[in-house]
């Protein structure tokens, strides 16, 4: 099965699991089946319109969607898929 | 680059450089001729700082607007205890300077803004960003395209780490990616990973700006491949390393000019949306403790905070209030508090917009304000 690997501050809506493994046939497949297991984290990978967001960078192996296939790019059973969000840093003020 | 020159004990100093072969002595006067300017001295800035002095960097920038706090000893290595309440770029300069007496340390004790980024960045031949907040990456990013120097950058959170070199051209004259080819836009407030849940793990930064400084060692050396086209991704928890590859964006807006950031990153926005929620003070606060007047105190931090500080408030979390509505009295004044006020004012916005509740208070500064105006025994974090 093809793995998806969770980054540390998406982890609060997800029990804290660092992945999941899928076997969905594309990115977005496995993006909604992550999406369903922890729906709390939909809002926060897709807008309104069902958009990925624009703060995070989905990957397929070393090579970033958009070079690909984007969101239909497929996926193997050893394909690892990664969510990188835009992280700055630790300061308190931003805060919510 | 040879008329640059060292004595004796330079030389002394330098000499686990200068026997590497691929380095030697002239990759030790590119340090020596170079002009680094270090964004934030934090968490990143500190070994930033530490290892591009030693290692001989001959002009280094310290830019900080901020004071050391107590609360950035457990990660800002640069700092001792004696340096609290003192400016960070000072106390930076103070000890760097005791570490290698052969370099020049400049102080930009400002904030970075849209009005003096360009006129700072310019006598540097490369930027380390090592800030704490989106509206300032995006702002270092834009003024080094705009002024065609590397950035070389550097993120934390948590338990998480990023490393890449932007806006480097090599030596066939291409410039590689930026930080908008990597993410066009960052997270609006109040959506992962804006800080919601801040922290890191103290010992993230030492690792990730050493990284950061040998990335920026390798831009001037020109000794080895820079980590331009590549963003290093580290997870501490899992000891898990990727390098992923960057390419440009041909979708991303031209820079063409530094922007309102803060706009840029909806920080205004947040602010305004607080004004819009009934507040009261610490000291009317105190005033319904002291006359034990009937009302009801909401704590919506998260419970790892509660056990910090508390005030003795019914804790129900942000991301659990509105379905909690059963233990929010309507019919008495309640008070709801957070960290600071900002997520409170954000449960009371919904609780007034969804469930039409109208007596609803912010305590206004939170948790924080109470230990700064009211009991100075509590601890802040």
């Amino acid at each position: 099965m093809a793995k998806l690997i969770i980054p540390t501050p998406l982890r609060k809506f997800t029990n804290d699991q660092a992945s999941i493994d899928t076997e969905s046939g594309s990115v977005l497949e496995a993006l909604n089946a992550l999406a369903a297991l922890f729906p709390e984290l939909k809002v926060h990978l897709f807008d309104d319109q069902g958009s990925l967001r624009k703060f995070l960078r989905i990957y397929v192996g070393d090579q970033d969607i958009r070079e690909l296939n984007n969101e239909k790019t497929a996926i193997e059973p050893t394909t690892v898929i990664s969510i990188i969000p835009a992280i700055a840093g630790g300061r308190k003020s931003n805060e919510l | 680059m040879s008329e640059v020159t060292f004595n004796k004990k330079e030389l002394e100093r330098y000499s686990r450089h200068l026997i590497i072969p691929e380095f030697n002595i002239d990759g030790q006067r590119k340090l020596k001729s170079a002009k680094v300017l270090v964004v934030g001295t934090g968490g990143l800035g500190s070994p930033l700082l530490l290892y591009l002095t030693a290692a001989g960097v001959g002009t280094i920038g310290i830019l900080d607007f901020d004071v050391v706090d107590d609360s950035n000893l457990q990660r800002q290595v640069l700092f001792s205890t004696e340096d609290i309440g003192e400016s960070k770029a000072k106390a930076a300069r103070k000890k760097l300077e005791k570490l290698n007496p052969h370099i020049n340390l400049v102080v930009h004790e400002t904030k970075l803004t849209s009005a003096n980024a360009l006129e700072i960045i310019k006598d540097y031949d490369l930027v380390a960003d090592g800030t704490d907040n989106f509206p300032t990456r995006y702002l270092v990013n834009d003024a080094c395209v705009l002024l065609g120097k590397p950035n070389v950058y550097a993120s934390i959170f948590r338990f998480e780490g990023q490393v890449s070199v932007f806006n480097y051209t090599d030596q066939s004259g291409k410039t590689g990616p930026n930080y908008r080819d990597l993410f066009p836009e960052p997270p609006p407030p109040g959506l992962v990973p804006s800080c919601a849940e801040g922290g890191v793990i103290g010992v993230l930064p030492g690792i990730i700006g050493s990284l950061q400084a040998n990335e920026v060692i390798k831009v001037i050396s020109g000794v080895g491949e820079p980590l331009s086209g590549r963003l290093f991704i580290f997870d501490a928890l899992a000891f898990e390393t990727r390098v992923l590859k960057l390419s440009k964006d041909s979708n991303q807006t031209k820079i063409t000019g530094l922007i309102d950031y803060d706009n840029f990153c909806g920080i205004h926005q947040q602010e305004n949306g607080k004004s819009t929620v009934k507040e009261i003070t610490v000291w009317d606060l105190k005033q319904l403790v002291d006359t034990h007047a009937d009302y009801q105190l909401i704590d919506v931090r998260e419970p790892y905070e509660y056990d910090i500080v508390n005030l003795g408030g019914e804790l129900i979390p942000l991301k659990t209030v509105e379905e909690s509505i059963d233990k929010i009295r309507s019919d008495k004044k309640v008070v709801v508090h957070c960290r600071s006020g900002a997520r409170s004012a954000k449960a009371i916005e919904a609780l007034e917009r969804k469930f039409g509740f109208s007596n609803l208070y912010n305590l206004k500064g939170g948790v924080l304000a109470w230990a700064d105006e009211i009991d100075k025994s509590l601890p802040k974090y």
